[in-house]
């Protein structure tokens, strides 16, 4: 028998957060892992019997059958009826508790289960962190709201001058594109260490698609998505001194906020754009052309002869990548889906494109290799490609997963790597971009690629802020190769 | 009836502040209404049935009867014998939950008693805030918030 409890503290009323957990249907509209959830036959939430089915957002389903509900202890316990999860005679129970000290609420949620012999480690641990964690944080997010800037008062404005209205297009939870919606924002005045601006160019990146959904915790509802923006400098605060006002600047970096017309931020992610580079190209690019940088130049230092493996080379990062390999003297080999695609990596300067047949990737790679590999490969994949990078590797040659498109990579014996001698890299865009410094030094030589044609930005279609749900629509639905890019909508652009 | 129910957030593990509350001798160490406290009869502190007699700052004398003591649950539960507060079948339990999320200690205390009606608000606020709140507040300086 296996026994997990959690609990933590959330910062609201117990009657807030009841009000939310309380729904034994609603679980989907909350909790990540939950990716539908249906009551069976005509029975009420409330109803102590009631059967609800979850589909996950791993695929599994499972039956869950609701034993009890207080009110008035705030708790509801539940068990387990079908499962394709082995979780076996799994009982859990859910209860808050008022913090009287605070108005805060105690939930504490348990459960006791047994599992296939061997894996209850495994399952402990998928419970405590992929449920009943991820389930507080989720919570949290949806509760706790009252301390959202979104939902501050309008004028909570820091000492000097008065806040700027704006819009941005936000969430207010995870979900399709469908939950983009325009609201008011407004742009304090800037503090020490920051900057105020209006924006008029926001770059559209996969990342968007990732924090809107939920997939990656860097935004939490409500708020803008957003990773990259052109602009002009409003105001600074006390202590900069690399802008001023009225200078034309861009950034591509977390904290995620980008889709608005104006926004207040710290000082040190913005840098100033240099005169031959327009606002669009900038908001469209740098993101992208950031992260080749740091690839190419710092995770792997490209060497003259190396042979690179570039997935998705058509691709935003992909297309840049190529050019900018080429330009090393690497020898290009691109992996893509379509001939079209095949058509824009050549372009982009590889020397083979290899598309799915008969032959695996590894197989594919080796015979355009004689045998001997990839020298590094550069694979944003993630899932159904990890194994076959794996395995079309040269010996020492260096693998370097920087993304997930088609799904999380999993667990790996790394006992493997030993096959081929082979180095992994797992890196991630804030770590090489954490302090001007390295923001400075990648764009520097960004600048300087971009300036001497190296490498170039391809801008796709336009999309007014307000249809950023349409711009993720066609980003999911696999339209695009070049970077979209959203314009302020006229009536905002000018007014002040 | 009359029901008091005071919970806070005690920034330690639970296992270590209970290694304070569990002294049932031992409420001049940290509760600050306290002034003094014996256990009569020479009984051990974590004997079910003793009593502890206490005097609190403001001269008042209070005996009560461990009734309950649980190192499993970190639960302590008392009654009063005899006290100036004018309560009747005064019944109290303290007790420690770990919060898992931060490794810190979700404390609650909570009363059940009978008094005239009309002294219910009153007292529910002495008790409520002054012993409760007053005893968690010392508990938090002690262990942070």
């Amino acid at each position: 028998m296996v026994t997990v409890r959690r609990s933590t503290v959330i910062d609201a009323p117990i009657a807030a957060v009841w009000d939310v957990l309380r729904d034994f249907n609603g679980h989907d509209r909350w909790h990540p892992a939950v990716a539908r959830s249906n009551l069976e036959g005509n029975q009420r939430t409330d109803q102590v019997g009631c059967v609800r089915n979850f589909v996950l957002e791993s695929g599994e389903r499972l039956r869950e059958r609701l034993l009890e509900l207080s009110d008035k202890q705030h708790s509801f316990r539940y068990a387990i009826v079908e499962s394709e999860v082995p979780l076996i005679n799994y009982v859990a129970e859910v209860a808050l508790k008022p913090v009287t000290d605070g108005d805060r609420t105690f939930w504490s949620w348990s459960s006791r289960f047994e599992t296939p012999k061997g894996r209850e480690r495994e399952l402990a641990q998928l419970v405590a962190e992929g449920v009943y964690e991820a389930g507080f944080e989720a919570i949290r997010a949806e509760v706790e709201i009252a301390q959202s800037p979104w939902r501050g008062p309008a004028g909570s404005t820091s000492a000097g001058g008065a806040a700027i209205e704006g819009t941005a297009m936000v969430i207010d939870r995870h979900g399709g594109p469908e939950q983009l919606h325009a609201a008011r924002v407004l742009a304090s005045p800037p503090g020490p260490g920051e900057v105020r601006l209006r924006q008029s160019a926001i770059g559209v990146n996969f990342i968007d698609v990732y924090c809107r959904s939920g997939y990656f915790d860097l935004l939490t509802p409500p708020g803008a998505p957003g990773m990259e923006a052109a602009g002009v400098v409003v105001d600074v605060g006390p202590g900069v001194r690399h802008l001023s006002p009225g200078q034309r600047v861009a950034y591509a970096c977390p904290p995620v906020g980008a889709y608005a017309t104006v926004r207040t931020m710290p000082a040190t992610l913005v840098m100033p754009l240099p005169d031959w580079l327009d606002d669009v190209t900038a908001a469209a690019g740098l993101l992208k052309g950031m992260t080749a940088e740091f690839l190419l130049h710092r995770v792997h230092k490209l060497a003259r002869g190396e042979t690179v493996l570039i997935y998705a080379p058509a691709g935003g990062v992909g297309r840049l990548l190529c050019q900018w390999a080429k330009h090393l003297g690497a020898t290009v080999i691109g992996a893509t889906s379509s001939e079209e695609k095949a058509r824009i990596a050549r372009a982009a300067g590889a020397d083979h494109v290899i598309l799915p047949g008969e032959a695996s990737l590894e197989e594919q790679v080796r015979a355009l290799t004689r045998g001997r590999g990839a020298d590094v490969i550069f694979d944003a994949v993630g899932r159904d490609s990890f194994g076959h990078s794996l395995r079309a590797l040269a010996n020492c040659g260096h693998l370097v997963s920087y993304g997930q498109a088609s799904g999380d990579i999993g667990t790996w014996d790394i006992g493997g790597l030993a096959s081929n001698s082979a180095t992994l890299s797992r890196p991630n865009f804030g770590h090489y971009t954490d302090t001007p410094e390295k923001v400075a030094a990648i764009t520097e030589r960004l600048f300087d690629a971009m300036a001497r044609r190296i490498v170039t930005v391809e801008v796709g279609r336009r999309y007014a802020l307000s249809e950023a749900a349409a711009a993720h629509r066609a980003l999911e639905g696999r339209e695009t190769t070049a970077s979209l890019v959203l314009l302020p909508d006229d009536a905002e652009r000018g007014s002040s | 009836m009359a029901l008091v129910y005071a919970s806070s957030v005690i920034a330690a593990p639970a296992a270590r502040v209970w290694e304070t509350i569990r002294d049932f001798n031992g409420l001049p160490n940290w509760h600050p209404a306290i002034a003094e406290s014996r256990i009569e009869a020479g009984a051990p502190a974590d004997q079910v049935g003793c009593i502890r007699a206490f005097r609190l700052r403001d001269g008042g004398f209070i005996r009560e009867r461990l009734l309950a003591l649980s190192d499993y649950d970190f639960s302590c539960t008392y009654a009063i014998l005899e006290s100036p507060m004018g309560v009747e079948n005064y019944v109290a339990t303290l007790k420690l939950t770990p919060i898992t999320d931060g490794d810190r200690t979700f404390a609650e205390w909570s009363a059940e008693f009978d008094c005239p009606p009309e002294r219910e608000a009153e007292l529910v606020a002495l008790i409520g805030t002054g012993v409760f709140q007053g005893g968690f507040d010392a508990l938090k300086s002690r262990f942070g918030q």
